[in-house]
């Protein structure tokens, strides 16, 4: 790595990206004003990118605020917020100056109400529609237009008069909202099981089919709230944390036990969609651990991870189809252990070329195998054998049972996941404490340090392919039986992308920060599949943002976090050693 | 320390691998190419309009490629989002040459189709240069000091979010250039074809790439991004403002790929929010095949990528038989790239990232 540019001059310009650098001598007035026409970009993106009409289909609180709405309502209220954050004013000042930048936000909102009604530009800007006018204007039209604009200052104005709530309250009123929020987003989630237990008619009190009742929005807002207020004032954490061990387990156990039996029952009753969603995050941890070991324990980054993940799939598919490219109809069991071998196998002859390629070469060598895999795969070449485009079909599920059984449609492929993901998981943390494991971490931190201490390189990393690719293998294995069928349209880039982000949002070597990244990465946007245009934009927001906040990932382990907070990790001396870089 | 005979005989083994990979590839590109001039199937005009499409393309591919290799060298990292700069000026570019066409002036001869492919290179220039500077200031900027894969994976997400602003702001839709009769004409030039816009694509990316090399050899501002590339900490104790070299950097790619933009949807006339997905990785192979950090090296690696995709298909595996080849062109780029970083790691012309960089 090399020491880069901190301290230096140049980069001393930096802060004055930031609007609310409370060091600059920009007057209040022109901050505020700054923030308010970045405000103003924020809402028009959020409209102009569809955002705010697509997503108003959705309710939060049934019959009072959609999801639309509200992502509208939090950039104008935001824009107070930030516009009179850390500044010590009067109390008429700062609910002024909050006023003014929502104001200027809502003006812009205003604006494109006006020139909507002058202009159809509906040809290029597909969102600039009647249906977003009628949301900025609460469907009053163009006499509307004032309505984006007063909204804004009142909104700015709140933000601003919070500033003056003590900061407890402001803690308290901010956990309220967004547990409001979280609860209606994942009303659906929540609902669908409970209908099934006796606390159905509670369910439909609280949960509308989308999104909070109003009854359920008031309920979440004090419950949350006054649990807030328990925590502060007991401190439970503290107290947990101060008991002896021997109670602390007391507790714990228990807890542990919960969860477990909550996995395990997790899918029955949710209704075959949501079946299908934890299912398909099911494989994602599965796969996960299996990158993990590649990319968060030998820091091989490995972006061509859907090549075995293709050749498992490819492999199941061609042993058990019934279908026209099947060869040979064997039981989904005695396929996978194959499927597995021959991903190794691909593992070892893909790795060894690439041997001494390292950091970001490796990781565009390896999509260029990927994509090689890919595009073979959907080719004329293969369709003789594969199928091209066409697929392979009627791939039989693992374990044939009626449809009612609890065993049916994604649940047993949720199980086979849960049951390799565990299998992965437990290798994977044997692997660490092993001799093979620690000389893995050693490569990650200097190879050649590695070298010269005589850990071989060669035969760790070609086994840090091939057990990578062997759990890609047994993903693409499960996958072909969880959807029936395997295409080369399936086959995509964004598999191996996807995996390589949930690792390193989750946390890089970590096994619960890959079930976490998984849950973020996989899960939440599935849920949003009615939005799917939009999934990957926040995916981008969210690598973009974690990036800056927690780079470590959020459940790094504990090298990874000590080496992110030492910045570097692997050169502490140097850059103490030069005055320049501090 | 000794190394075991076990060690020993992976190492002869995988010695003998990799040179069984070099002969498998020289074998596959001597005897396929053998075998297809022997079959005479295609006339020596095809394999000419082969080569000129292949040139115009490269030279597509090393406009966009230029943008990577300079910010690979001054900041060592790989900016995933270059891409969808691309697209965006494609983008920019399309609305220019619709309004031109709807306006009635675009098919008025060839000074009017020329005017309208001047101000849609300009325009997307305009447009392309400050997405990436937003892009390097809200993705990358506060990443500088971050170990090497953290700014990847920004730059992947930045990627994701510049594609689906667009898919959201535009609709997922395909947009299609309008017709240009005066690109589609052919040179009068007897035996050969070769269209206008062939030629248009080639002498702009020519001229832009001259200018760029100039720019950076020449003005101070390019010899101070030499000198950062070079030394990022020496430079700023000579008093380099590092910020603006890497500002500038990223401006300068940035304007090329924008209009590289252009000229590749003027060539293939569509546009659509997954446009840069793919010639952004194409060019980034260019980049990696000429030396990555090195700018010659770029526009070099660019023209020999476009002939490989755009006659290898044809001449390496047509003699196999192999069903409808130019499915394939995209695996011969890509091996074409796996081959370079295995066995030529530092690229054509590139020596000055040693592997230890690397």
């Amino acid at each position: 790595m090399t020491v880069t540019s901190a301290g230096m001059p140049a980069t001393g310009a930096a802060p004055s990206a930031n609007g609310a650098a409370p060091a600059m001598p920009v007057s209040f007035q022109r901050r505020v004003i700054r923030t308010g026409l970045l405000g103003a970009v924020i809402a028009l993106y959020l409209c102009m990118v569809g955002i705010v009409p697509i997503f108003n289909a959705r309710p939060l609180v049934q019959g009072v605020i959609s999801l639309g709405q509200a992502a509208l309502i939090l950039s104008l209220f935001a824009t107070g917020f930030v516009a009179t954050r850390r500044v010590a004013e009067s109390s008429g000042r700062l609910i002024a100056d909050g006023a003014i930048a929502g104001g200027l936000s809502g003006v812009a909102l205003s604006a494109l109400v006006l020139l909507g009604s002058v202009v159809d530009v509906r040809a290029f800007l597909p969102n600039a529609s009647p249906v977003l006018y009628g949301i900025l204007t609460f469907n009053l039209g163009t006499i509307g237009f004032w309505i984006p604009m007063a909204a804004g200052a009142v909104l700015g104005g709140l933000a601003g008069a919070i500033g003056l709530a003590s900061p407890r309250m402001r803690r308290s009123l901010f956990v309220g909202l967004i547990s409001l929020f979280a609860l209606g987003l994942f009303a659906g989630l929540i609902r669908t099981p409970m209908l099934q237990l006796p606390v159905a008619e509670l369910a439909r009190l609280l949960f509308a089919s989308d999104g909070l009742t109003l009854i359920g929005a008031v309920v979440v807002l004090v419950a949350s709230v006054g649990l807030h207020h328990v925590q502060r004032t007991r401190r439970l954490d503290l107290q947990f944390a101060a008991l002896p061990p021997s109670r602390r387990r007391r507790i714990q156990v228990p807890l542990i036990a919960l969860a477990a039996v909550m996995i395990l029952v997790l899918p029955q009753g949710l209704g075959s969609f949501f079946a299908q969603v934890i299912a398909i995050v099911a494989l994602y941890v599965m796969m996960g651990l299996g990158l993990n070991i590649t990319l968060g324990l030998a820091g091989l980054l490995d972006l061509g991870f859907v090549a075995f993940f293709a050749v498992g799939a490819y492999t199941v598919g061609l042993l058990t189809s019934t279908a026209e490219f099947g060869i040979a109809q064997w039981p989904f069991w005695a396929a996978v252990p194959v499927a597995v071998i021959v991903a190794m196998v691909f593992g070892a002859f893909l790795g060894l070329p690439i041997l001494s390629i390292r950091g970001d070469y490796l990781a565009i060598a390896t999509m260029g195998f990927g994509e090689i895999i890919r595009i073979l795969a959907g080719s004329d070449l293969l369709k003789p054998i594969l199928g091209g485009p066409r697929g392979i079909i009627n791939i039989p599920k693992p374990i044939e049972v009626p449809p009612d059984s609890f065993l049916a449609g994604p649940n047993q492929i949720y199980y086979i996941a849960l049951i390799g993901a565990a299998l992965i998981a437990f290798v994977a943390w044997r692997l660490r404490g092993s001799r093979l494991g620690r000389a893995w971490i050693a490569i990650r931190e200097d190879e050649d340090v590695a070298e010269a201490i005589g850990i071989n390189l060669i035969q760790t990393k070609i086994l840090a392919y091939m057990l990578g690719a062997a759990f890609a293998g047994l993903g693409g294995a499960v996958f072909a039986a969880l959807v029936g069928s395997i295409f080369a349209s399936s086959i995509q880039l964004m598999v191996s992308i996807n995996v390589a982000s949930l690792i390193i949002v989750g946390g890089m070597g970590s096994i619960p920060g890959v079930i976490v990244g998984a849950i973020f990465l996989i899960g939440l946007p599935e849920l949003f599949r009615e939005f799917s245009e939009y999934r990957f934009l926040f995916y981008g927001i969210a690598l973009i943002a974690m990036m800056q906040l927690r780079p470590e990932g959020l459940l790094p382990s504990k090298i990874v976090r000590r080496e992110f907070q030492h910045g570097g990790g692997d050169e502490p001396p140097e850059s103490s050693a030069s005055p320049l870089a501090l | 320390m000794k190394a075991s005979l076990i060690e020993r005989l992976t190492e002869g083994a995988i010695v003998a691998f990799l040179w069984l990979l070099r002969v498998a590839v020289v074998l596959v590109v001597v005897v396929g190419s053998a075998l297809t001039i022997m079959s005479g199937r295609y006339s020596l005009e095809v394999y000419v309009g082969l080569v000129v499409s292949g040139l115009t393309l490269g030279s597509i591919y090393a406009l966009i490629a230029l943008g990577y290799t300079m910010v690979y060298g001054i900041l060592r990292m790989i900016n995933f989002a270059h891409g969808e700069i691309f697209m965006a000026g494609a983008f920019a570019g399309y609305f220019v040459v619709t309004a031109s066409d709807k306006l009635g002036f675009l098919n008025q001869g060839a000074v009017s189709a020329m005017i309208t492919i001047v101000v849609a290179i300009l325009v997307a220039v305009a447009v392309a240069t400050p997405v990436a500077l937003l892009v390097e200031k809200i993705a990358y900027r506060p990443l500088r000091n971050a170990p090497r894969l953290v700014p990847l994976i920004s730059a992947i997400g930045a990627s994701f979010v510049l594609q689906y602003t667009f898919r959201g702001l535009f609709g997922p839709g395909i947009y299609s250039y309008p017709t240009v009769d005066f690109l589609d004409r052919t040179l009068p030039i007897s035996g050969i074809i070769v269209r206008y816009v062939d030629v248009i694509v080639v002498i702009s990316a020519f001229v832009m790439m001259t200018g760029l090399y100039l720019f950076v050899m020449r003005t101070k501002l390019g010899t101070a991004i030499r000198a950062v590339s070079e030394d990022k900490d020496t430079a700023a104790l000579m008093g380099i403002d590092v910020n603006r070299a890497i500002v500038t950097t990223f401006g300068l790619g940035a304007a090329m790929a924008g209009a590289a933009g252009v000229l590749y949807a003027l060539l293939f006339r569509q546009v659509f929010f997954m446009t840069g997905f793919v010639p952004g990785i194409k060019a980034f192979t260019a980049a990696v095949l000429g030396g990555i950090g090195n700018i010659p090296g770029a526009m070099l690696g660019g023209l020999f990528l476009g002939q490989v995709e755009s006659i290898g298909p044809t001449l390496f595996l047509d003699g196999f038989n192999v069903p409808s080849p130019n499915q394939l062109k995209d695996v011969i780029a890509f091996t074409m790239l796996v081959l370079v970083l295995v066995f030529r790691p530092s690229g054509i012309l590139g020596e000055r990232i040693a592997r230890s960089r690397a």
